[in-house]
């Protein structure tokens, strides 16, 4: 009897689970159905699973055209994040004193400005940049990148000066006796000990990157430059009737999230709990 | 000679990082100061007028924004208490060592994944089609029916879908939390008979004080600041009713062309976020217990 209490537990977990995750079923059925299927039962598996809304939705939303966008820009956001931020944190905890100090707390302060506090000015100083001396920050994926950069150095920084303080500063003075640059010690010795953080900075910084909607919003004009979010919000404003063209859209956007959450599932999963906790 | 190498390389380390910061964060931030005092319809060629405080004295008699302030507040309490008792409900369940247990966690957390801005178009049909049929079949058509198109429920539908997506993000704190509970504590109340509801009250949530802290933080700052959600489940609507602290801004900026009355609300909005998110954590980190 106990036995089975305990497997109806184990049951009723997964059901919740499932039930939870309905939403995710009911577009992805409903993206196989013709409208009068679609409105007779929702709920239903599809009579066939045509690949018909698919193709125009991919059509329509110029969706690889999208999702290389979305890998450009979030990719190489991330790559200079973490390059940048973990070289700043480390000299900062490493030289002290009282400039550190400041950079640092400027960082932390900063962290609480919203981004529409930030985003007209920001867009009016990109354009004069743009226009005035002539560095393309406007309408550029190269100006998103720059701007997610900006974005995100803050935490970024805070977590790795958090990691870097508990970091033993022997092993460093060892090879700097040794003659090895700054340069040397950081890649060679100190870049490689920050992995467990490296991959939380990366984790977070991707998902906020890769479904931003805002700032890619008011930076990207032209079309051909849309990344994921963009072209998911401009296929809405002109088919958000056609549902069952809609649903297969929305089940395109979602594939890429699902293939990236099983490859780092259990990355993921720690790093947010490392990110939130520090 | 040592010491400007040193102050070289420190340069070489922080400055290609502070240059870009300044740029996207700092400049903007003062320059958004500086506009706030400004009356300007964002075309370079016309004139930018100095008014003075005048925007933000206007802004205390604009009734669609102190609307839309209201409404933040009451969203962002309800959704912070849903998200956190959802979330540490999942967080109890998925740690009370069931061989499902890794299965549904995963599965829970899977929202938080999915960005803001699809999740709205996704619960849009949810609520359109679903919620309806919930209603024809089971009759109870007054609590199963399109909330979007209802201005009070619509409000409650954007708290109901943020909750899907922010609960599994704060059962993963929970669980962080739950875990450096030590074992012994647990156990020796349960030995000097605790009931479970008293062994959850006054052992497990005094303990977990650190990790509320956190999530009361990470979901008032987030619930506060909402735009993807808002923007694709409701759009502000139906009448404005579900138009939020930072869609007002938006709207007022780019919608309505009123530069510095916008810029001037985006000032006050970075005030309240600070003031509410400090006073929280300044709050709860008293109340943390330590171990």
């Amino acid at each position: 009897m106990r036995k089975l209490f305990g497997y109806s537990k184990e049951i009723l977990l997964v059901l919740l689970a499932i039930v939870f995750l309905s939403p995710i079923y009911i577009i992805f059925v409903n993206s196989f159905k013709d409208r009068q299927e679609l409105y007779d039962n929702a709920l239903s598996l599809p009579s066939s699973f045509s690949l018909q809304y698919y193709m125009e939705a991919m059509e329509k939303m110029n969706f690889l055209s999208a999702i290389a966008n979305s890998l450009y820009v979030t990719i190489l956001s991330v790559i200079i994040i973490v390059v940048l931020s973990s070289m700043t944190a480390w000299m900062l905890v490493r030289t002290g004193g009282k400039w550190s100090t400041i950079i640092f707390m400027t960082f932390i302060a900063t962290m609480l400005i919203p981004f529409q506090t930030l985003m007209m000015p920001l867009m009016q100083f990109m354009s004069s940049i743009t226009s005035n001396l002539n560095i393309p920050m406007y309408n550029t994926r190269e100006g998103l990148i720059f701007m997610n950069v900006g974005f995100h150095a803050s935490l970024s920084v805070f977590l790795y000066h958090g990691f870097i303080k508990s970091i033993p500063i022997t092993l460093e003075e060892a090879a700097t006796i040794d003659g090895a640059s700054k340069f040397g010690v950081f890649w060679r010795i100190i870049f490689p000990m920050l992995k467990p953080i490296t991959a939380t900075v990366m984790i977070l910084n991707v998902i906020s990157i890769w479904n931003d909607f805002l700032l890619p919003s008011l930076t990207l004009i032209d079309v051909d430059l849309r990344t994921i979010p963009l072209s998911t919000f401009y296929f809405f404003g002109e088919f958000s009737i056609q549902w069952n063209l809609a649903m297969a859209g929305l089940t395109l956007t979602i594939i890429p999230v699902i293939i990236f959450y099983a490859l780092a599932q259990k990355h993921i999963i720690k790093g947010i709990g490392e990110g939130a906790v520090k | 000679m040592a010491s400007k190498n040193k102050k070289m390389w420190y340069a070489l380390f922080t400055v290609p990082l502070l240059l870009i910061f300044i740029t996207v964060v700092i400049i903007p931030f003062l320059i958004g100061i500086y506009y706030a005092f400004f009356e300007w319809d964002g075309i370079a060629a016309n004139p930018k007028v100095f008014v003075g405080i005048e925007n933000f004295t206007s802004l205390l008699q604009d009734e669609r924004f102190l609307e839309s302030a209201w409404i933040t507040v009451l969203f962002t309490v309800l959704s912070v208490i849903a998200i956190n008792i959802v979330g540490l409900a999942f967080a109890l369940l998925v740690t009370s060592k069931l061989r499902t247990s890794n299965l549904a966690r995963t599965m829970l957390f899977m929202p938080y994944l999915i960005g803001g801005l699809i999740l709205g178009y996704i619960w849009q049909f949810v609520f359109l089609d679903v919620f309806s049929l919930f209603g024809e079949v089971t009759g109870l058509d007054q609590v199963f029916f399109n909330w979007l198109i209802d201005p009070q429920f619509a409000m409650y539908g954007l708290v109901f879908v943020f909750t899907w997506q922010m609960a599994g993000y704060v059962m993963i704190i929970y669980i962080a939390g739950l875990q450096g509970i030590p074992n012994e504590v647990v156990e020796a109340s349960k030995i000097d008979g605790a009931s479970p509801w008293q062994r959850f009250f006054r052992v497990t949530l005094p303990l977990l004080m650190p990790a509320l802290t956190i999530s009361l933080f990470l979901t008032l700052s987030s619930a506060f600041k909402i735009y993807d959600v808002n923007l694709s489940l409701t759009g502000g609507g139906p009448a404005n009713s579900t138009e939020m602290f930072a869609m007002n801004i938006y709207n007022e900026i780019f919608g309505s062309g009123n530069y510095g009355l916008g810029q001037a609300k985006a000032i006050v909005f970075f005030f309240l976020v600070a003031a509410i998110t400090l006073t929280q954590v300044y709050i709860t980190k008293k109340r943390e217990v330590e171990m």
